[in-house]
């Protein structure tokens, strides 16, 4: 690999690390009482039912516990009363490009948003901070009655279908976070896909975290109606601040007979973002649900997307990708609930901890008495960098009855002596050689991200490893 | 004065025996134990250390402290005493009391081998117990049942076995339990010095197979530099007991522990088992194999500690279910930072035999070195329907065909062990388990 490419990568480096000074129209404030509630509500217009859900949401939250007696104990970190809870400009979503307010267009176009989109997006969800500050979808899909808005405009315009749907995957009482995003929530996307179609082009988000400690919540619900399918790809970058910032964020998906959803994931939260989001999908009847998941920022994550297979035949798969670097935890894994019989699922994780990094596989699989022809396949593979890297396994798998087959297989390795010898040998450096290897490692799950998406990763790979051996 | 004297004097009969709640410490210099015991609470099902457990089911409040067993009973037992044909020694104990102790060689005795019972050995060899009795901490959620095994434990096992003494036969001993909430606590402590090598066998029995009682046992293998133990725990409770048993196992330089947990009575049985490796070069077996029906909870909980370079550790643990049995299998191996060249292996397996079995399995992993090799594997599944036919077609009836499989499947645990005897009575103690069934 030649220098000037490795140097351009190292311009790379601070993408997403880069802040504007924005006059906020609306600001919450920091810490979260119910007056807090009342004030978003009232910020964005919305109708009762959602304040009575949102002030019963933030009773839930502060009643529960934090999960600290399996969790990291780094989440004690997190003070709630220094978070600001809603920031936002208070202009509508712009259709064009060019209505959209100067400085935040800035920030969307280093970070090239409208280029991709130029290229074969079929539509583009911005969020900057608490609200989407852009929203396109393009002709085509929009005459197929593809809904694809921010959730605030899903649930004024569209409550005929938001609200069959909205907090019915993930509770309310799911867990603290989940409750947290239920009483805060703001921006994410709402997407329906009429039964039949076929969306042919990814539709995509990017969340971005501008102001010091911000709190986002966005909440997404993607709902495929019969035989349809769709795929959704979301991007997360904030800049580095001094102070911790959190990201919390629901999201859920509802694949009805025989649909297809894949939801891709490439978060890359700079190194100060507690990372807490809770992200689950029903699958109906032969429906499929692919969660690809790959999580190389953030100082904590904690995220294990979840499927459940609710109809017969359904079929759910979780990949993952976690990349730990100094002073990062990576806590990520998968759920798979099996409600019916011969429904499937899939968990392929692969993690490699660089430096102090910490990558945690975490996974359940549930198939209960009385299904039959269920099958569960899991693999995680963890690869160690150095001496000083750490990576646990804690899977739990519960299976009952004789009509089910599972299987959980991880392992941990680092990387063959002999095969950075052999690549040295041949001319690399050691940190190519260790790049390319790593590469490697996870190239088989790297393919199954859309093309763009894997060649972003690839270089982030090789960012992280720069300066990691030797 | 007490009702319980009152009661005595009018019928002349011996007092009642004390609920094992009230009753306090078993003896003097037992009671911070006791202290401790009563002020850990039970366990509750957010802890994760008894994640899939039942915890209602360890209400301790029925159950007795040990009594003395009569002459006639005591005939009974050591008749129905039966181990294996050729032993280096054997104890046997009834309601935590020794009934009787037939001699290792004079020869060994000669060579420094020490082998009484606990009680005798606090008197004879009080700094061996100082540094070796329960100094691993129960660290799987057993605390609770730890102290109160530290409170109530009257007797049991000492084994000293010193530098370079090999013993060749088997060492076993038999822990009874006898009477209705009766309880019980056996004691096994193996301390095997620089290249020693022995094997110990444990046998759990009820004299009533459906008599409700509470079992409380520890057993810690002490290995020094080159040492090689052996220990097989077949436990074999009545089907209404509540059980428990906590291992601790500390693996020094170059020595090789194996140890054999097969779980055959019980109501609800938690057994903790830590290997500690210690030194470098350790290295140590961990075997189980649970025969689980009815409405039988078999909880096991493992933890592989590598807390040296090279160190090496591999464990089997097979459960098969029946009827609407549960199995829970929740094992962690860690590697400590500077534990490099590791090689540690984990491997669970379940057989479903029921429509209303349950298996649950949590393999984990923590890592903190990277020159290691870690594996882990969970399957569950069912016997194949293929395997089932071949057999049937040869004319073995379906249930003959089933205990067949089941066999096979469990036999993969007893052949690690390698020992060919002990494997035998083991095989037995398993059929007779499947001939009770149904």
């Amino acid at each position: 690999m030649p220098t000037e490419e490795l140097n351009q990568f190292d311009i790379d480096r601070t993408r997403g690390d880069f802040r504007y000074d924005v006059q906020y129209q609306y600001d919450a404030g920091t810490g979260l009482t119910h007056q807090t509630i009342d004030y978003i509500v009232d910020a964005k217009g919305e109708p009762d039912w959602i304040r009575d859900w949102r002030h019963k949401a933030l009773d839930v939250f502060l009643s529960k516990p934090m999960p600290t007696h399996w969790a990291s104990k780094d989440l004690e970190n997190i003070v709630f009363d220094n978070i600001r809870y809603y920031l936002a400009g208070g202009q509508k979503p712009s259709r064009s490009w060019e209505d959209v307010p100067e400085d935040m267009k800035r920030t969307f176009e280093r970070l090239g948003i409208p280029e991709q989109e130029r290229k074969f997006l079929a539509g583009v969800e911005a969020q900057f901070d608490s609200e989407a500050v852009y929203s396109n979808i393009k002709k085509a899909v929009g005459e197929q009655g593809v809904i694809f808005v921010g959730s605030t405009d899903g649930l004024k315009n569209h409550p005929e279908i938001f609200r069959k749907w909205f907090g019915k995957v993930i509770p309310t009482g799911d867990n603290k976070f989940s409750a947290l995003n239920s009483a805060v929530f703001s921006g994410g996307s709402f997407i329906y896909v009429p039964p039949g179609v076929k969306v042919k082009h990814p539709l995509q988000a990017y969340f971005r975290i501008n102001a010091e400690n911000f709190g986002q919540f966005e909440r997404t619900l993607i709902i495929a109606d019969e035989g349809s399918e769709v795929m959704y790809m979301e991007g997360c970058t904030a800049p580095k601040f001094e102070t911790a910032t959190l990201h919390s964020a629901v999201v859920e998906l509802v694949a009805l007979k025989g649909a297809k959803i894949q939801y891709v994931t490439v978060q890359n939260w700079s190194p100060n973002v507690f990372n807490l989001v809770t992200k689950r999908a029903i699958a109906h009847e032969e429906a499929e649900v692919k969660w690809i998941d790959c999580n190389i920022g953030s100082r904590l994550t904690m995220k294990y997307p979840g499927v459940v297979l609710k109809g017969r035949k359904a079929r759910g798969e979780v990949i993952s990708i976690a990349l730990a670097n100094d002073g990062q935890h990576q806590d990520t894994g998968a759920k798979m609930i099996h409600a019916a019989d011969e429904t499937t699922s899939n968990i392929v994780s692969k993690s490699i901890s660089i430096g102090k990094g910490r990558a945690t596989y975490r996974g359940l699989v549930h198939v209960p008495k009385h299904l039959k022809g269920c099958k569960n396949n899991t693999e995680c593979d963890a690869l160690l960098i150095n001496s000083t890297a750490r990576t646990d396994t804690y899977p739990a798998i519960t299976v009952r009855g004789t009509g089910n087959a599972c299987q959980h297989e991880a392992s941990v390795s680092q990387i063959s002596a002999e095969q950075i010898f052999y690549m040295q040998q041949r001319g690399l450096t050691e940190a190519q050689a260790m790049s390319l290897s790593v590469n490697g490692f996870v190239n088989d799950l790297v393919r199954q991200f859309p093309m763009e998406y894997s060649v972003e990763l690839k270089r982030l790979i090789d960012l992280e490893m720069e300066g990691s051996v030797g | 004065m007490s009702t319980v004297l009152l009661e005595e004097e009018m019928t002349d009969t011996p007092a009642a025996p004390a609920r094992l709640l009230s009753a306090g410490p078993a003896a003097p210099g037992q009671e911070a134990a006791w202290e401790q015991f009563t002020k850990i609470p039970l366990p509750t099902r957010t802890d994760e250390r008894w994640r899939f457990a039942n915890v209602k089911d360890l209400d301790l409040s029925p159950y007795l402290q040990p009594q003395p067993v009569d002459e006639t009973t005591r005939e009974e037992l050591l008749a129905r005493s039966r181990g294996l044909e050729k032993a280096a020694g054997r104890m046997v104990f009834a309601n935590d009391q020794l009934l009787s102790r037939e001699v290792l060689s004079e020869s060994l005795t000669r060579l420094g081998v020490v082998w009484l019972p606990l009680e005798q050995a606090l008197v004879e060899y009080p700094d061996l117990l100082q540094q070796y009795f329960m100094r691993e901490e129960a660290i799987l959620g057993g605390q609770k049942f730890a102290a109160l095994h530290a409170s109530q434990v009257r007797t049991g096992m000492l084994l000293f076995v010193p530098r370079g003494i090999e013993i060749d036969l088997p060492v076993e001993a038999f822990h009874w339990l006898h009477g209705a909430n009766s309880s019980c606590f056996p004691h096994t402590l193996i301390i095997a010095e620089e290249r020693a090598k022995v094997t110990v066998v444990d046998y759990y029995e009820s004299a009533d197979t459906n008599a409700p009682g509470l079992a409380c046992a520890v057993n810690d293998l002490w290995l020094g530099a080159g040492a090689q133990v052996t220990y097989v725990c077949a436990q074999n409770w009545s089907r209404e007991a509540l059980a428990f048993q906590i291992n601790a196992t500390v693996v020094g330089r170059d020595a090789q522990a194996r140890s054999l947990f097969a779980q055959l009575g019980g109501r609800h049985v938690r057994s903790e088992s830590v290997s500690h490796l210690r030194g470098p070069g350790g290295r140590s077996d961990m075997l189980a194999l649970t025969v689980a029906d009815n409405a039988q909870e078999v909880d096991a909980r493992t933890f592989q500690i590598h807390e040296a370079p090279n160190t090496s550790s591999d464990l089997l643990y097979k459960n098969s279910l029946d009827d609407a049995a549960r199995t829970i299998f929740s094992g962690l191996i860690r590697v400590d930072p500077g534990a490099q060249m590791t090689d540690a292996y984990q491997k669970v397996r379940n057989l479903l035999l029921s429509d209303d079995a349950e298996a649950n399995s949590a393999p984990g992993l923590e890592i903190e070195a990277d020159n290691v090799r870690c594996t882990h594997g969970a399957t569950s599944g069912q016997i194949e329907q293929e395997e089932l036919f071949y057999l049937m077609s040869r004319g073995i009836s379906k249930r003959a065909a089933q205990k067949l499989i089941v066999n096979g499947f469990l036999q993969e645990v007893i052949e690690r062990l390698d020992q060919p005897e002990i494997g035998a009575r083991l095989a037995e103690m398993v059929q007779a388990k499947f001939a009770a069934h149904r």
